[in-house]
């Protein structure tokens, strides 16, 4: 059981699942189209960065509660400054925000390695004071962003040579999400500092005595979590127009999808494949839910309910992990 | 022989203000509090009177009780986050069910939710060994999709706050606030639960070293799962109090209380790994956190603010607090 | 010996608070030679490796590399030194594949795969995550890993420990030949067969101190194990005179263990432990010690074999199971057993609350009474007891043993209760257990320290390699007897070496 989790039988397992999932869709929705499909990837974005978030501060055997308020701050921050700037001074925007995703995720590293309180109460603490400070950015949902930022998530791509009816189930938000998770994690995953980040997270001894560094590989895990979340925060802007700074249920959600996507609390494996898959399919389990005419309350329960056991059965399988 | 108790003459200052720190917490708590209420009164003079003194307390009352399931959680090293949505849930349930049972019987209805959340919590952390932090803001989740579910089945009924509860939230008696009356039991029976009772001990002990306690023949699930029932139930009443404080029930009643509870019990001097700290000194923090946030909003400190101050609260106390453990 | 050594360490000491782990230690390893750092327990030998791999920083001394002074602050460091350790546990990340880990340590693929292919494992996929690895074979590929490397100066920790026999042949065939090209090798083992087989030199600690340096030559056994004992020899050699042979056959024992078994550590051990009886548990570090008493305490689920107590067999699921069965556990590790921010009165109650039907109010009154008799009995200084961790080692010692005559417990598994402490607490702990004995209690007594063993036991058992090699009545167990048997050498000497100890170490003092 735990050497399949951990395989890639398990990612394996995932896509089916979800392809599983998405006939079952068109079962009970025969007209879902691409349309929906889209919208589907558009509601997904913002989960799925605070998934890849967590899933890289979780590989390397810490985690980040403050991941939903670092989204809602970054979200602000774009949204405050492209709000009548021009078209092209959200050019400048953005690598700004990721600039500060980056920097607020080291400060969390900074603050576990410096002050040795430990992650879950460093990154608690920072839960509330970036929270607070995305409030005293915009006291209220407010802003803009920039028509060709809200365009990248919206429609579908169209790539020469290849038919209207395949491309018209690839929207452009899943590109966006796949250059973007793909631009950082392809890199990271092949060079020496990933290997250390996995190897911190699977024996922090081991990997000390393997000549890693390991608290600067600790600081550096937070600030690519740091990354991803600041871009979770660009895309909740882009795909709402306005930057909201009360935090999105996006904690919990990273948490359990990290877990279901083979990630094992505690660190060491996993990739970032089997959690992205996993947020699309608790995503698309919300959307069942909603087109089986179900009260979207008692879907929001159903959902709470499998995330809280998805968790439950991770922490258990990473206690008989430790214990064995 | 060496004795590291017997009091060197060559300890530092420093090093004798961290012990008393850490023997006394009470002490420097006491100074803070009366350090921001001269402040105030400096800051706006008169705003200090018998009024303010009595609104104070009616305010910090629902913060220290729920501080109270901190504190208790805390000494475990654990923590409860669904406590703001439990006591959300009992006030809204009560004050539903009243239109058509009596006040008894609604009480005994909307504390039904509080026990399943507090055993989900505690099997969860007990058992299956999810970090409370987790877990707790799990089940809070649940809670919250539970209780709009049931809002639009009573949608029609309406909601009333009886009027005993009214009484007890914002009445005075003598200039005293009634609320003294459930407080004062209930926070005597937390530091006489915590203090001179087996169970109170055992939380000590499972926070400050679960190995040993393990091998002295503790079963840690079952410590943990009382602990969160426990905490439920108190959260339960806090949501009856001040649901009776602030006479309308809403979805989100009382979920502002939350990061200042954790934040109360931390200023209190309680440990958030666990094995220390006290009920009195959490009734403190309440206070002092309920006048820091009159003064906040005197200085017209927008609500960010006050958020970022709390959690730097939190990182800045969990940190001294490491010092002062490891210097010794 | 005109060549210089390779390495070169002089006068390394290092303290952990008030406690001298090493005072004065040497270790000049030449090249081409295999040599062998050895002590008894605690004589500051896991201290020095720790050192020379840059897990710690040694308080003063030097350590020369090739004549050149480095300051070795990490693993890392110590690889660019010329210095490669292979640890005791596997250094392979347990989730990484054998491949990142060779990229992890940049450590070239080629040579690693010969070096492999030569240890004995022809068929090794790279492509393996490591935890999947058996555990023999990982150690094989650490030992592959530091190889590749071709350091100046390897550094193996009871590398043959885990290995089966055909794999150790290999091992040291290949160390031999290490050596042969030139390289040196610092080679730690319990195994005075290994070496004897494959060592030059060896280097004996005792009390954080170099005692002596030998030749490994036929017969240097008893040498070696005089050194390591110094003048205590001739103490217990007096004291070996009044044997008292095994008390209490016939009726039925306390606690009988029964073919125990615990995973790969401790296999088939049988033993009885008698009402009235102070039974002593020597072995070397990580002979299965802590799975026995992990076993006998229900921390540990064994996976085999019988654990009776007064007759009946039982099954711990939780150490609960076994305190309610009268069987206390005091841990080595006194951190284990404290609540440490808790006061002396907590610490000694603790078991009094923890069944449910005593989560009430406590009878404080009863409970005072029962809590002083206990700290009067071990006369516990309470100056300092708001909290436990104010205390001085023996006392926070003296308080683990007390919550359990305060509980009234039946049987106690002290686990090295007197590492550590003052030696005035630790004659009152000897009395304190000699006492429980003679009011009936048993008493399960692993012990470092072996003179303790005629101090407190009634008899000994002698653990090796997971196996019973001797139980002996404490009369005759001497520290020289026992250390022998400790090793798995036979009980007695042979009469050839009569050197005295202290001789011994004057002639051969580092040179």
């Amino acid at each position: 059981m735990t050497a399949f989790f951990r395989g890639k039988g398990w990612v394996t397992g995932l896509f089916i699942m979800l392809a599983l999932l998405l006939v079952f869709t068109r079962v009970i929705q025969p007209n879902y189209g691409a349309n929906d499909f889209g919208s589907l990837v558009r509601a997904v974005l913002p989960f799925a960065f605070a998934v890849a978030a967590q899933t890289v501060v979780v590989i390397a055997g810490g985690i980040d509660l403050s991941v939903a308020s670092m989204m809602a701050l970054t979200s602000v921050i774009a949204a405050a400054m492209m709000d009548g700037a021009t078209e092209e001074f959200a050019l400048l925007v953005v690598p700004f925000v990721l600039l500060v995703g980056l920097s607020l995720g080291a400060l969390n590293g900074i603050l576990i390695v410096v002050t040795r309180v430990p992650d879950i109460v460093v990154t608690l603490a920072m839960l509330f004071v970036l929270q607070g400070a995305a409030l005293l950015v915009l006291d209220a949902p407010g802003g803009s962003a920039a028509e060709w930022l809200k365009e990248l998530v919206v429609g579908t791509a169209s790539v020469p040579g290849v038919p209207e009816a395949v491309t018209d189930w690839i929207p452009k938000g899943l590109l966006l999400l796949l250059v973007c998770l793909g631009i950082v994690w392809i890199p990271l995953r092949r060079s020496w500092l990933g290997l250390s980040i996995y190897a911190i997270g699977s024996n922090q001894l081991a990997a000390f005595r393997s000549g890693v560094p390991v608290a600067r590989t600790r600081i550096i895990a937070y600030a690519i979590g740091g990354l991803f979340g600041a871009m979770g925060g660009l895309t909740l802007t882009m795909s709402t127009g306005i930057g909201a700074p009360i935090p999105g249920p996006y904690l919990l959600a990273s948490v359990a999808s990290v877990v279901l996507g083979g990630v094992v609390l505690g660190g060491g494996r996993g990739g970032l494949i089997g959690p992205i898959v996993a947020v699309f399919i608790l995503r698309l389990v919300r959307t069942d839910l909603t087109l089986l005419a179900i009260d979207p309350n008692v879907a929001a329960i159903v959902e709470g309910t499998i995330m809280v056991v998805v968790v439950m059965l991770g922490a258990f399988l990473a206690m008989r992990g430790r214990t064995q | 022989m060496s004795i590291s108790a017997a009091p060197e003459p060559s300890v530092s200052l420093r090093r004798r203000i961290k012990r008393f720190m850490s023997d006394q917490p009470l002490v420097p708590l006491l100074i803070l509090l009366a350090l921001l209420v001269i402040v105030l009164q400096i800051l706006r003079p008169g705003i200090v009177n018998e009024r303010w003194i009595a609104n104070t307390i009616k305010f910090a009352i629902p913060l220290a009780l729920l501080a109270g399931c901190q504190t208790m959680t805390m000494l475990t090293g654990g923590i409860d986050l669904s406590v703001g949505t439990v006591a959300t849930m009992s006030a809204f349930i009560m004050s539903t069910q009243v239109i058509d049972h009596s006040p008894a019987v609604a009480i005994l209805i909307c504390m039904i939710p509080a026990v399943l959340i507090g055993v989900a919590n505690g099997i969860g952390v007990g058992i299956f060994r999810v970090h409370p932090l987790i877990m707790t803001l799990g089940t809070s989740l649940i809670g919250i999709g539970c209780l709009q579910v049931y809002q639009r089945t009573v949608i029609a009924t309406g909601t009333k706050v009886p009027d005993f509860l009214g009484w007890l939230g914002t009445g005075l008696s003598y200039g005293i606030p009634n609320a003294l009356l459930l407080f004062v039991p209930a926070a005597g029976l937390i530091i006489f639960t915590l203090s001179r009772t087996g169970f109170g001990r055992l939380l000590y002990a499972v926070g400050d070293n679960e190995k040993a306690a393990r091998l002295s023949g503790v079963v840690y699930w079952k410590v943990i799962t009382t602990l969160y029932v426990i905490s439920s139930l108190l959260a339960g009443i806090v949501g009856l109090l001040y649901v009776g404080l602030i006479k309308a029930p809403s979805l989100s009643l009382v979920e502002p209380l939350v990061l200042p509870s954790v934040a109360a019990a931390v200023i209190g001097g309680t440990s958030i790994f666990g094995g220390r700290g006290g009920y009195t000194g959490t009734i403190l923090g309440a206070l002092i956190l309920t006048v820091l946030t009159t003064l906040l909003t005197v200085l017209q400190m927008p609500e960010g603010a006050r958020r970022m101050l709390f959690g730097l609260i939190i990182l800045l106390v969990t940190a001294a607090y490491l010092r002062i453990v490891e210097d010794r | 010996m005109t060549t210089s050594p390779l390495l070169d360490a002089t006068g390394v000491a290092k303290n952990y608070g008030a406690v001298a782990a090493l005072r004065n230690a040497s270790l000049s390893v030449l090249p081409g030679e295999v040599h062998a750092l050895m002590g008894a327990n605690g004589a500051g030998k896991s201290t020095l490796v720790k050192i020379l791999t840059g897990a710690v920083s040694a308080d003063s001394g030097s350590i020369l590399i090739r004549g050149q002074a480095h300051e070795i602050r990490s693993p890392a460091q110590a690889r660019r030194a010329g210095l490669v350790s292979v640890y005791q546990e596997p250094a392979l990340i347990p989730d990484l594949d054998v491949a990142s880990n060779l990229r992890l340590t940049r450590t070239p693929v080629e040579p690693f795969r010969q070096w492999v292919r030569e240890l004995g494992v022809p068929d090794l996929d790279l492509g393996e995550t490591a935890r999947d690895v058996p555990l023999a074979i990982q150690r094989v590929l650490d030992l592959a890993r530091a190889l590749a490397i071709e350091p100046d100066v390897l550094l193996l920790d009871e590398m043959t420990a885990a290995l089966p026999s055909d794999l150790a042949e290999k091992v040291l065939d290949v160390v031999r030949r290490q050596a042969q090209a030139g390289r040196s090798v610092i080679f730690i083992s319990h195994r005075f067969l290994e070496i004897a087989a494959l060592c030059d030199r060896a280097t004996v600690l005792r009390d954080g101190e170099t005692v002596g340096v030998v030749d490994i030559e036929p017969g240097v056994e008893e040498r070696i194990v005089e050194l390591m004992l110094g003048s205590r020899m001739e103490k217990a050699r007096a004291s070996a005179a009044d044997a008292d042979d095994g008390r209490q056959s016939g009726t039925t024992p306390r606690i009988g263990v029964r073919k125990l078994r615990v995973g790969a550590k401790l296999q088939d051990v049988s033993f009885d432990l008698h009402n009235g009886e102070v039974l002593g548990i020597v072995a070397l570090e990580g002979q299965g010690q802590d799975q026995l008493f992990g076993a006998l305490s229900g921390s540990t689920r064994p996976s085999g074999g019988v654990i009776e107590v007064d007759g009946q067999a039982v099954e711990f699921a939780h150490p609960t199971d076994a305190v309610a069965a009268g069987i206390a556990y005091v841990p080595g590790d006194r951190a284990d057993a404290l609540l440490m921010q808790q006061s002396v009165h907590h610490n000694i109650a603790l078991p009094f609350s923890a069944n449910p039907r005593s989560w009430g109010p406590i009878d404080t009154g009863r409970e005072r009474d029962i809590v002083r008799s206990a700290i009067e009995r071990l006369q516990i200084d309470t100056r300092a007891q708001g909290e436990v961790q104010r205390l001085s080692g023996g006392n926070q010692q003296k308080v683990t043993i007390a919550r359990w005559i305060a509980a009234d417990a039946r049987t106690i598994l002290c686990f090295d209760p007197t590492r550590g402490i003052d030696v005035r607490t630790k004659k009152e702990i000897y009395q304190l257990l000699r006492q429980l004995a003679e009011q009936g209690k048993s008493i399960l007594f692993y012990t470092s320290e072996l003179e303790e063993v005629q101090l407190v036991c009634d008899r000994v058992v002698v653990i090796f390699g997971g196996k019973v090699v001797d139980i002996m009545p404490a009369g005759i167990a001497s520290e020289a007897v026992l250390t022998r048997a400790s090793y798995g050498l036979p009980r007695d000497a042979k009469p050839a070496s009569d050197t005295s100890a202290v001789n011994a170490s004057d002639k051969l003092g580092p040179s």
